[in-house]
């Protein structure tokens, strides 16, 4: 491999790892809220699927994109909303709930999702940031979705308000001890209702990216666990709406690995690659878990930290 | 620990020690508490079954065409029914690597990775023994291969669990795409079968190396195996000391710990016993169905079973009519699409209508008075 194209593939690995990243971000900034409230929804994986197929079936049939990341937003925050409640009952294991939700927002997906395989839906546009550079495929690389942005600024908006708001103090007192916050006369429920809510909206615009933006199509294969590796991220990232935007760009180099190998004609041990960020994931998980006690900065409601 | 049962049972001979109406009445009880787990389950099927009614409704479909296709399909013809029995035996499996797992109090996922995983151990070992070791020899290394496999996929998520703390269901879930990934790797790659230009597969086993079937039906032997582990691993659950252990644990890991319980080496074991289930149903699927190791493997089973095992409350013993249940679901998909110009995703949406339901029902136990003693009611 040249000079040519290691720099070739360094490039092709900051592009990757900007768009790649995106929908990571936000289903983690999503699932950050929602167990900032002490609760875990294993089922973003679901809603993640479920948001992309509803953004591109609601982009072909509007002809425009941004009322498909809305329509994904609303799907995320209905199967969030069903979540939430269910969770909300008596002797309901929220962990479990999430397998259900995972397998039901999938299920849904396809069914539905069947028609919109075959007919190219418009998609969203993207800020040409590499204006300066006569460099094409830094251009290229540069071509970023206005989506990035917006779950930055959230990131930004979440941390804060977390920490400097009578909403977040209500959000972190729920989820640090349900009986404190039920002494304040806060309904519990209500409040990790919507946080769950809110975290199915975000993972669902997470999915119009996938399917808005990149990969760009809708097909049963476009999700294979990146809701999943979000969740795992969040515990990576401490429950920091920041460190999940940090941890996000992390997961998109490892994402983007492969198919910037693949750019320069490497395809030798392709699968190996796509595997990267599952064992990415999982060696992140062993490294920052203990055994002796729960992890540091863990909301003491989480159902993982009893 | 030796005294423990001693001591559970005791309150009963203090009351009333010789006499048969004792044990009589406590029979009644316990008949009329244990009724609550199988009413309630299935209650929550109707009431699935009734809101997938209205979603088949909602989409101009006819439920009652749908119930005559699940039938006709999947339960009506005794060739519907031998298939149904067919696709029931990885569900079996898959279900057990759930069930075992769950007594010892760990949401363990990963079935399906240890379900490909498994075969395609199966397959790939297949390959040098092929017109060299006799059929017998080399089906019984296959499975034990595919079995150590699958134990030692879904075992690492229990030992990360032990000694790390790690979260077991996102382990185990991210452990059967790191083993799909895997398997892709060697099937397109490595091992691939260059005569075959259609499907990445490993090379076929041959038909005198695969499974046959059970004499006189069109069942593969994976359905009886699957039947002797559900009640193998009943009695190893319900009736052994190893059993005990793990339910102990299950039920509180300090207090087992504090008896001196191995506790990492139980969580090991009852992962890794899942494990090999699911790599035995790999096992089956490449040697007794498919032939040769290929991405058909990951056909969700695992994800069905984790369904079957919920369903049926984590008890072996209920696994397999369970299994068989959804399994005829599982057969009559095909029917139901090309007969009801249905989407084949129908199966997958009625069985998240149910998987929700059922675990929305969790919160119904315990709210009957008619599944509780007249003496529980006196006392509350």
């Amino acid at each position: 491999m040249n000079e040519a194209a290691v720099i070739t593939v360094l490039i092709a690995m900051l592009g990757g790892a900007i768009r790649v990243s995106t929908p990571f971000m936000f289903v983690a900034l999503g699932e950050c809220l929602t167990e900032k409230s002490g609760r875990v929804n294993l089922g973003l994986e679901g809603t993640l699927v479920l948001g992309a197929m509803v953004a591109y079936a609601a982009s072909y049939h509007t002809g425009s994109p941004w009322v498909g990341v809305l329509a994904a937003g609303v799907a995320g925050s209905v199967l969030g909303a069903m979540h939430g409640s269910i969770c909300g009952l008596p002797r309901v294991n929220d962990v479990a709930v999430g397998i259900a939700m995972m397998l039901f927002g999938v299920g849904v997906a396809f069914f539905f999702g069947k028609p919109y395989i075959q007919p190219t839906a418009p998609r969203l546009g993207s800020i040409p940031l590499g204006f300066w550079s006569d460099n094409a495929s830094l251009k290229s690389a540069l071509q970023v979705n206005p989506l990035f942005f917006i779950g930055i600024a959230l990131a930004l908006a979440l941390a804060w308000s977390l920490r400097n708001t009578r909403w977040g103090l209500v959000v972190r007192t729920v989820g640090d001890s349900a009986a404190a916050a039920r002494a304040m006369g806060i309904s519990v429920n209500g409040v990790r209702l919507m946080t769950t809510t809110v975290g199915g909206f975000l993972a669902g615009v997470g999915g119009a990216f996938l399917s808005l933006s990149y990969p760009g199509s809708w097909n049963q294969g476009l999700s294979s666990g990146q809701g999943l590796m979000a969740v795992a991220l969040v515990i990576f990232a401490r429950w920091n709406p920041l460190r999940c935007v940090a941890a996000a760009l992390l997961f998109g180099g490892a994402g983007a690995i492969g198919p910037s190998l693949q750019s320069v004609g490497i395809t030798q041990g392709y699968y190996f690659f796509n595997a990267a960020p599952y064992i990415l994931t999982l060696g992140i998980m062993i490294a920052t878990s203990s055994a002796k006690h729960s992890a540091r900065d863990m909301p003491g409601e989480l159902s993982m930290a009893k | 620990m030796s005294n423990t049962p001693v001591a559970t049972g005791a309150p009963r001979e203090l009351i009333d020690p010789l006499t048969t109406r004792a044990a009589h009445s406590d029979f009644a009880v316990r008949l009329r508490a244990n009724s609550e787990y199988v009413v309630i389950p299935l209650l929550a099927l109707i009431i699935a079954a009734g809101l997938f009614a209205v979603f088949l409704m909602a989409i101009g479909k006819s439920p009652v065409d749908f119930v005559s296709y699940v039938w006709r399909g999947g339960f009506g013809t005794a060739f519907s029914f031998q298939n149904t029995l067919q696709r029931s035996a990885p569900l079996i499996l898959t279900a057990l690597a759930v069930a075992i797992p769950a007594r010892i109090g760990l949401i363990m996922i990963g079935g399906e990775g240890a379900l490909v995983l498994g075969g395609f151990a199966a397959g790939a070992l297949a390959i040098p023994m092929i017109g060299h070791a006799p059929p017998m020899v080399a089906l019984v290394l296959m499975a034990l291969f595919a079995m150590i496999v699958g134990g030692f996929w879904v075992g690492f998520s229990g030992f990360l669990r032990y000694a790390r703390g790690v979260n077991e269901t996102i382990s185990s879930l991210l452990l059967t795409y790191i083993g799909i990934a895997i398997m892709n790797f060697f099937v397109e790659g490595a091992l691939r079968d260059l005569s075959n230009p259609n499907k990445p597969s490993t090379m076929p086993i041959g038909d005198a190396y695969m499974v046959g079937k059970i004499p006189g039906t069109q069942v593969h032997w994976g359905f009886a195996f699957g039947l002797a582990l559900c009640v193998a691993l009943y009695f190893l659950m319900a009736r052994t000391t190893f059993g005990f252990a793990a339910r102990v644990t299950g039920g509180n890991s300090r207090a087992a710990l504090a008896q001196g319980l191995p506790v990492g080496r139980l969580i090991v074991a009852c992962s890794a016993i899942a494990g090999a289930c699911a790599g035995l149903a790999g096992f089956f699927e490449v040697a007794a169905i498919q032939g040769r190791a290929n991405a058909s493997l990951a056909a969700g089973y695992g994800f069905t079973g984790i369904l079957v095992s919920f369903l049926a409350r984590h008890n072996p013993l209920v696994i397999p009519p369970v299994a068989i249940l959804l399994g005829g679901l599982v057969a009559s998909g095909g029917l139901i699409q090309r007969r009801m110009e249905l989407p084949d995703a129908t199966v997958l949406v009625l069985q998240g209508f149910i998987f929700v339901v059922l675990l929305t029902s969790e919160t119904l136990y315990g709210r009957f008075a008619i599944f509780r003693s007249t003496k529980e009611r006196d006392r509350t």
